[in-house]
């Protein structure tokens, strides 16, 4: 092997970079130093998309690391989802509490990103739990970073816990295949997982370990708390990033490496799909506090990206990533906004904060309306568009009563997210927020995310690139 | 570029313009001039329409065109249309047009208003121009969405909730809907959206059985099927004026409309075994709703109640699957369309004054307010089906129609919803009787005037419209019998 090969690996390798020139640059800057460094992030994720934008077929280190174009359209995809929470994270971080310590946000935030890109292109179970933690453990120091704070604390410790924990179900299923099958690779695997019981199991044992990251149920019970107490431009990171990584990781180990015992795993994901859905939209209704709701918002909507792993098919493959870039900007504008508001009013998030927020606050109101009709799968928004194909996607494979009842479920959502909208414009309020305007870096990324709503599903250009991905 | 794209293409620009504008004349001005040239658009579109049909030209659909939109799934932009979707373009121009001027006077957030109800039109536009389901499917929603807002913000009475039910109700509508769209794409075999392609393949009878009532059901929803109509009365009678006209008068009709294009028109195997079934519940919508009128205080729950009647009997002549009775029902549709917006914008400029809508707090407005009391009998002689306004000429139509149906099932279904019409004329001859003649007690209401320009010209492009299709319908009747053909012969091969 020639050493320049590592190269080929560029996608991680300027991750790399992006993250040691920050971290230098930590270092090196004169403090309060997070202006700057917001914007010298920012510029160099820029830069590291821009080179990054062309999919590759890389296959490393004996099959070790086995990026295919998909993998790697998704970590750019990641990459912009990054960009765009670092956009929205300027103003948390120039509090008087976390201002020194801006320059570790970006780096544990770059480090967790760097796992991910490990995990989505791994080639064998070992790179894949190693890519796992490394996105796991910072993501831990992450939630907990307000530490001063109790409920970040709190939620710092839960995310820990549970994280260590799903692991180790994981390692202990990862460990049945190793002893029925004799190897990790993903590429030796599929002949020899034959759906002996005991490879059912482990199975059972590495789905339950993603769902725990996924926040399927019945594993999601650290999610509300944990998006509560972390940080919201955290919280809005864990749900979007970190979830779209494990999804596609999901997808492609199943696909690729459990291919043969599709009848079981199908069966267990319907069950789980069904309920994931339905208790977290009942729980949803209930939530006063937004980013609990969101949480529960975001529980549900990991069983709507799950019915495309249902799908199992080239078509639920690029419907998926679909998805997945569809509900980043999405899901971000709505973290966007509810940080904004949150930095505004000196920590409030309950709903009732929102009323008459139209009377004041025209625009930032309107960038939520949109957010929400798109979570919601109101046309003509691109979460309209990436519903109907992730449910085709499902359909054409067979799972029609799956389907039907999240379709069923996506009336109980538009419910809640119509919640918010009531609240925004026609509850009355003695005091509403006061007009306020957010920096302008916020506002860019609020700019991106609504463009993104809009335009994602009326040009069907990415839709089309990523198809074109997954049959290449 | 494609005439029927400009269906689409100017409500957009009015959104574009509407969002630019800066003062309250601009809004206006965007808004008068938008909708001035879609009725325009609609009127030269049906002659335009006419004239082909008249040189020979037979082709199914006309005016097509198709743009690829998301290739791996065959979905096009395709639109094209026949002559039950250039009555119905016709009258949704003919409703935004009334309605604009309508909520002529509306305070406040009169911009945001006028996004919305802007952005419904164009889901009203488009759906009716689509060829392809899923354009189609998504106009709908589009037409659905801003319903929320219209009634949450601007609405009366009991809004929130009204406006919470509605939604949801017409959303699990859709939701049917959607999982039918997928089972009719699927089941034709994947390959292509749209409609009259989809009606040439065979979706098999197994798949038709499980999804006609879906997809039946899902428009049903919006055409105020027994016993999905509850959320009608509750949203007509909180929505604002001009969204009560627009929703009665074009939104019901996507029900109806869809109905008969897509789910029976692509399932004729389903129709034949549901289609008895879901007559039963047609039937029951007919006659309830004319009871339910009855007994209402509120004027906006007595037109609502009637809206589900008249509703019904479209959909009950659609399933009756005669030439005639289905002519009949398309007709039904344009005339409930036209009448029931004149009730409502008359209801809204009567309460705007009186500032109540019980029939128990009003009398002897006749001569208070003769111009909107006048447009009120008119309506309601419309409503009862009076010969030489469009009432009449629908309901005979469909009851007519729906008589050839020799089958004893469907007489006796005929014959019970026959009956609807005498208790229309009881609870419109009741409300007219009682608000509108006799002697003013409340003397507040002594000082009222009548109607402004904006309200006269609204009100009086409406009753040329009613009065215009019961006095000349033969060119109407003609326009939609030619293109109910294909359908019904579908249906009964």
């Amino acid at each position: 092997m020639d050493v320049t090969m590592i190269f080929s690996m560029q996608n991680e390798l300027s991750l790399i970079a992006v993250l040691v020139i920050v971290l230098l640059a930590d270092l090196i800057l004169k403090r309060p130093n997070h202006k700057a460094l917001q914007n010298l992030t920012c510029v160099l994720m820029l830069i590291h998309i821009a080179l990054n934008v062309v999919p590759q077929t890389v296959d490393l280190f004996g099959g070790m690391y086995h990026s295919t174009p998909m993998a790697s359209a998704v970590k750019t995809i990641l990459s912009v989802g990054t960009l765009l929470v670092f956009m929205q994270s300027g103003q948390w971080l120039g509090r008087e509490d976390t201002q020194h310590k801006a320059g570790e946000f970006y780096v544990l935030t770059l480090s967790t990103l760097l796992g991910m890109f490990f995990m989505v292109s791994a080639g064998s179970f070992v790179m894949f739990y190693v890519g796992l933690e490394l996105a796991s453990i910072p993501m831990a120091c992450l939630v907990a970073f307000d530490k001063y704070r109790h409920h970040s604390a709190e939620a710092g410790a839960k995310f820990i816990l549970n994280s260590m924990f799903s692991s180790a179900i994981m390692l202990y299923g990862l460990s049945f295949v190793y002893g029925t099958c004799g190897t990790t690779y993903f590429a030796d695997l599929p002949q020899l997982l034959t759906g002996t019981p005991l490879q059912i199991m482990a199975m059972v044992f590495f789905f339950a370990g993603l769902g725990f990251k996924l926040s399927l149920v019945p594993f999601h019970m650290w999610t509300p708390d944990t998006y509560q107490g972390a940080p919201t431009p955290v919280s809005g990171y864990l749900s979007v990033i970190s979830k779209g990584a494990a999804a596609f990781a999901l997808m492609s180990i199943l696909l690729k490496v459990f291919g043969n015992m599709v009848d079981n795993w199908s069966l267990l994901l319907s069950v789980v799909i069904v309920i994931t859905i339905t208790v977290a939209n009942l729980f949803a209704i209930l939530q006063e506090n937004l980013k609990r709701f969101m949480a529960y918002s975001s529980i549900s909507q990991a069983g709507y990206i799950m019915l495309a792993v249902l799908a199992g098919s080239e078509q639920g493959m690029s419907s998926l990533v679909y998805y997945i870039v569809v509900y980043i900007v999405a899901n971000l504008a709505v973290f966007g906004v509810i940080g904004a508001v949150e930095q505004q009013t000196g920590g409030k998030v309950d709903r009732d904060t929102y009323n008459g927020l139209y009377r004041t606050n025209p625009k930032l109101t309107f960038v939520m309306t949109l957010a929400l009709f798109s979570l919601a799968g109101i046309p003509p928004f691109a979460g309209f568009f990436s519903k109907f194909f992730v449910f085709a996607s499902a359909f054409h494979s067979g799972y029609w009563i799956v389907v039907f009842l999240a379709l069923i479920n996506t009336i109980i959502s538009l419910y809640y997210y119509l919640l918010i909208v009531k609240a925004m414009y026609i509850t009355p309020s003695d005091a509403p927020v006061p007009t306020f305007r957010t920096p302008r870096m916020m506002r860019a990324s609020l700019f991106l995310c609504l463009l993104g709503i809009v335009l994602l599903g009326i040009c069907s250009g990415v839709f089309d690139w990523l198809t074109d991905l997954s049959v290449r | 570029m494609n005439i029927l794209s400009f269906f689409v293409l100017i409500p957009l620009l009015m959104l574009l313009g509407l969002w630019l504008a800066k003062s309250l004349n601009q809004v206006k001005g965007v808004m008068v001039t938008g909708a001035s040239l879609l009725l325009l658009l609609a009127v030269y579109l049906t002659v335009d329409y006419i004239s082909l049909r008249n040189a020979g030209e037979t082709a199914e659909m006309l005016f097509t065109q198709s743009v690829e939109w998301y290739a791996p799934l065959h979905i096009c932009y395709s639109v094209g249309v026949d002559g039950i979707s250039v009555v119905m373009l016709l009258l949704s121009a003919i409703i935004v047009f009334t309605g604009t001027f309508a909520s002529w006077k509306l305070q406040p957030l009169t911009k945001e208003y006028f996004l919305w109800f802007t952005l419904l039109s164009t889901g009203v536009f488009g759906f009716f121009i689509s060829t392809d389901l899923f354009t189609m499917f998504m106009f709908y929603e589009v037409a659905l969405i801003p319903m929320y807002l219209l009634i949450g913000v601007w609405g009366s009475g009991r809004k929130e909730y009204a406006a919470m039910k509605l939604t949801l109700m017409l959303m699990g509508g859709s939701a049917f809907l959607l999982i039918g769209i997928l089972g009719i794409f699927y089941g034709a075999g994947g390959e292509t959206m749209n409609l009259l392609e989809i009606a040439k393949l065979h979706i098999p009878s197994s798949m038709q059985y499980i999804f006609f009532p879906l997809v039946f059901l899902g428009f049903g929803v919006l055409g105020a099927l027994f016993p999905f109509h509850t959320w009608s009365p509750d949203g007509h009678a909180s929505a604002p004026t001009a969204v009560s006209m627009l929703h009665a008068g074009v939104l019901m009709k996507l029900g109806g409309y869809g109905c008969f294009r897509v789910a029976m028109y692509l399932m004729p195997e389903g129709t034949a075994v549901w289609g008895d079934f879901f007559l039963v519940l047609t039937t029951i919508s007919v006659v309830y709703g004319a009871f339910s009128a009855i007994v209402q205080t509120d004027l906006k729950y007595i037109n609502a109640y009637s809206s589900v009647s008249h509703c019904g009997l479209v959909l009950f002549a659609l399933l009756m699957m005669t030439r005639v009775s289905a002519t009949g029902a398309i007709l039904q549709m344009l005339s409930h369309g036209l009448m029931t917006a004149l009730f409502f914008a008359l209801i809204g400029m009567i309460y705007g004054r009186t500032h109540t809508r019980d029939i128990r707090q009003m009398s002897g407005l006749m001569k208070i307010m003769p111009f909107l009391s006048v447009g009120y009998v008119i309506a309601g002689l419309a409503n009862l089906g009076l010969p030489g306004l469009s009432g009449f000429i629908a309901e005979m139509t469909v009851f007519v129609g729906s008589f050839q149906n020799a089958d004893l099932f469907h007489r006796v279904c005929t014959i019970i919803a026959t009956t609807s019409i005498v208790i229309t004329a009881v609870y419109i001859l009741r409300v007219v009787g009682k608000i509108l003649y006799g002697t003013c007690k409340n003397p507040e209401h002594l000082k009222l005037t009548d109607a402004t320009w904006d309200e006269r010209l609204a009100v009086i492009c409406l009753i040329v419209a009613v009065a215009g299709l019961g006095l000349a319908p033969y060119w109407v009747s003609n326009v939609i019998s030619g293109s109910v053909e294909p359908i019904i012969s579908q249906l009964i091969r």
